[in-house]
């Protein structure tokens, strides 16, 4: 017995060193050549994985170590601790204008980013980053209406087709407290990011009465219900909603003419990066058309990048899932933050409205 | 009713492995959709080894999994003579330390020694996860030794010492022979935490370096991809094949001794 455990924990013993001494694929050990590593943190399986070996392919002396996270909130806390040197990052749209604000970004110097040129006009001089300084898009997409062409006869062009009675309990709604009460909010013709408690209290009064004819409140799941064809419609991402289509012919995506949300990830320097030019030579490879394209494709959200979208298959731009015309783009609007004080007041009609 | 406790021992079992089934058959599915089967492929298995940042994370978890296991076997075992030779007071004010990390939740743990690493300007990276796996590993490992060294004969180590043994030689031929169930079961507790961990990772690791868990979850944003179906289908059946051969060299290897893994 003592001898087969001895032996056992040698093994492991041996196993353990024999795999630290090779070295992984992606970590740091191996040849310990003076290479400038750039820490990446990404969104998980949010790049095509060869677009970053063709950047190091074509800059030797640049090492590009990957790391992932799940939501804004968790990147957030993390480069604000400030243990690990990120040197990029791509948060959404309303996490951006937070970090700006508590200082945690680099001005970006855009004379290192000559392909900045390629980001179409709409996509600059946004609210969160009015002056352009601190962030380059990345992908953007929308907020609609999934639905199966099959169940829903009548063509989709509002969210009122939402609180339709023939459609009871076939309707998936967001499980997000600003995507759902923003739907209510545009139906109604107020803006998204609306700050009137009467206005608020108006939405949170129309969700109650559309509650009964709601199938389920979902985020993830929802792709997969519509898949299964055990909803008629949801409201989902556009991202999403390519994701489905592709899986099941019988799904179209559609944007209402109300209008609705749209949002951004975008490429950030985080205050953490020790090496900045580094970082912007990467930032600007990814803004390179051939590159974009191959995480266009890879990922399927639509591009800010006009080369990019002159090399895409025209047949996935006039499909507008992707990318909404402008005249839909029109009413969209980007999340803001509305302040503490108004924040409190959604969570509550939030609750009040999923307790209900 | 012997029936009844059929039936009973059956839903038992297809609880327990349904998912695992379902993930193993999804693995070879056409369609990357969850809900519906696409038609057979085996190009997840493919795309798998070719995925260089599941790949690498793979590497960390065994890694990690395996160091951070040995240590803590070590140094829970040493803790656990430690604390099992202590007079009543200072005893019972010591395993509630010992109880402490392994109630509280992994958030807590996780922020805490993130910012401990910071504060101490330890970079985030590969040691700040070993040592906070490490961290909360330890306790398991002495929780689960201190039974055996209770159940221990106390005259066996002085008998040991009479016969003219030195201590150290006593403790590793006469006492670490008998706590042995314990220090194994202890290493495979905490080889099995360390493996499925994902929030104190998350939040002490660094600079580019992943565990599985980590990979995997922060996926969850474009849906997770059928690739890791396939890596826990081949690392489920790695682990029951490992499972099988020891069992089995336990069973043909003399009659008087105990599988090597009791828990």
């Amino acid at each position: 017995m003592k001898k087969r455990i001895t032996a056992f924990t040698l093994l492991l013993l041996a196993v353990a060193v024999t795999l630290s001494a090779c070295g992984s694929p992606g970590s740091d050990s191996g040849e310990k050549t003076e290479k400038v590593v750039l820490n990446f943190f990404n969104w998980g399986d949010y790049i095509e994985e060869s677009v970053i070996e063709e950047f190091e392919a074509k800059y030797p002396h640049i090492r590009v170590n990957l790391e992932t996270y799940t939501t804004n909130e968790d990147m957030y806390v993390k480069i604000k601790s400030g243990g690990s040197d990120y040197d990029i990052a791509i948060p959404s749209d309303y996490m951006i204008k937070r970090m700006m604000d508590e200082g945690l970004l680099k001005e970006i110097n855009m004379d290192n980013i000559p392909n900045y040129k390629y980001i179409g006009d709409q996509f600059k001089n946004l609210s969160y980053d009015p002056e352009n300084k601190y962030s380059v898009p990345y992908l953007w997409g929308t907020v609609g209406i999934l639905y199966n062409k099959t169940m829903v006869t009548e063509p989709v062009d509002s969210w009122k087709i939402l609180w339709d009675e023939k459609y009871a309990k076939q309707i998936i709604m967001s499980d997000s407290e600003r995507d759902s009460i923003g739907v209510a909010l545009k139906m109604l013709g107020y803006s998204m990011n609306s700050k009137s408690i009467e206005e608020l209290e108006e939405a949170k009064q129309k969700l109650i009465e559309q509650k009964p004819l709601v199938l389920a409140y979902a985020v993830d799941e929802a792709k997969d219900m519509m898949i299964a064809e055990s909803a008629a419609m949801a409201v989902v991402w556009s991202g999403d909603a390519l994701i489905a289509m592709n899986e099941n012919e019988n799904l179209a995506y559609a944007i209402p003419k109300e209008g609705s949300n749209y949002w951004f990830d975008s490429m950030v320097i985080p205050h953490t990066c020790k090496h900045k030019e580094e970082a912007e030579l990467f930032i600007n490879f990814l803004c390179e058309p051939e590159m974009s394209l191959k995480n266009v494709n890879y990922i399927g959200y639509a591009t800010p990048n006009i080369e990019t979208m002159k090399l895409l298959d025209p047949d996935k731009i006039t499909n507008s899932t992707a990318y909404p015309t402008a005249e839909q783009l029109a009413n969209c609007e980007i999340f803001e933050y509305p302040g503490d004080e108004i924040n409190k007041v959604y969570n509550r009609i939030w609750t009040e409205i999923k307790a209900h | 009713m012997k029936a009844l406790k059929r039936i009973y021992l059956i839903i038992i079992f297809v609880f327990l492995y349904a998912p695992v089934l379902t993930l193993i058959v999804f693995s070879f599915n056409d369609s990357k959709s969850r809900g519906h089967w696409g038609g057979f492929t085996l190009k997840w298995y493919g795309q798998l080894f070719k995925d260089r940042q599941v790949m690498s994370s793979l590497y960390n978890t065994i890694i990690i999994a395996l160091l951070s296991a040995l240590v803590a076997t070590v140094a829970g075992t040493a803790a656990a003579v430690g604390i099992h030779s202590m007079k009543k007071v200072l005893k019972s004010f010591v395993m509630n330390l010992t109880y402490l990390p392994v109630v509280n939740p992994d958030i807590v743990t996780g922020i805490s020694l993130m910012i401990l690493f910071v504060f101490i300007k330890l970079d985030l990276g590969f040691t700040t996860l070993l040592l906070a796996h490490i961290t909360f590993n330890i306790p398991y490992v002495v929780l689960s030794v201190l039974p055996k060294l209770k159940q221990l004969n106390k005259h066996m180590y002085e008998a040991a010492l009479d016969l003219g043994a030195k201590p150290l030689y006593a403790f590793f031929r006469v006492i670490l022979p008998e706590i042995m169930p314990g220090v194994v079961t202890g290493f495979l507790l905490a080889f099995t935490l360390s493996l499925d961990d994902f929030i104190i990772s998350f939040f002490t690791t660094g600079s580019g370096v992943s565990t599985l868990s980590i990979t995997i979850y922060s996926m969850a944003r474009l849906g997770v991809s059928p690739k890791i179906n396939a890596l826990s289908a081949l690392m489920f059946i790695v682990v029951l094949v490992l499972l099988l051969i020891v069992n089995k060299r336990s069973a043909t290897n003399g009659r008087n001794e105990a599988p090597l893994i009791n828990i």
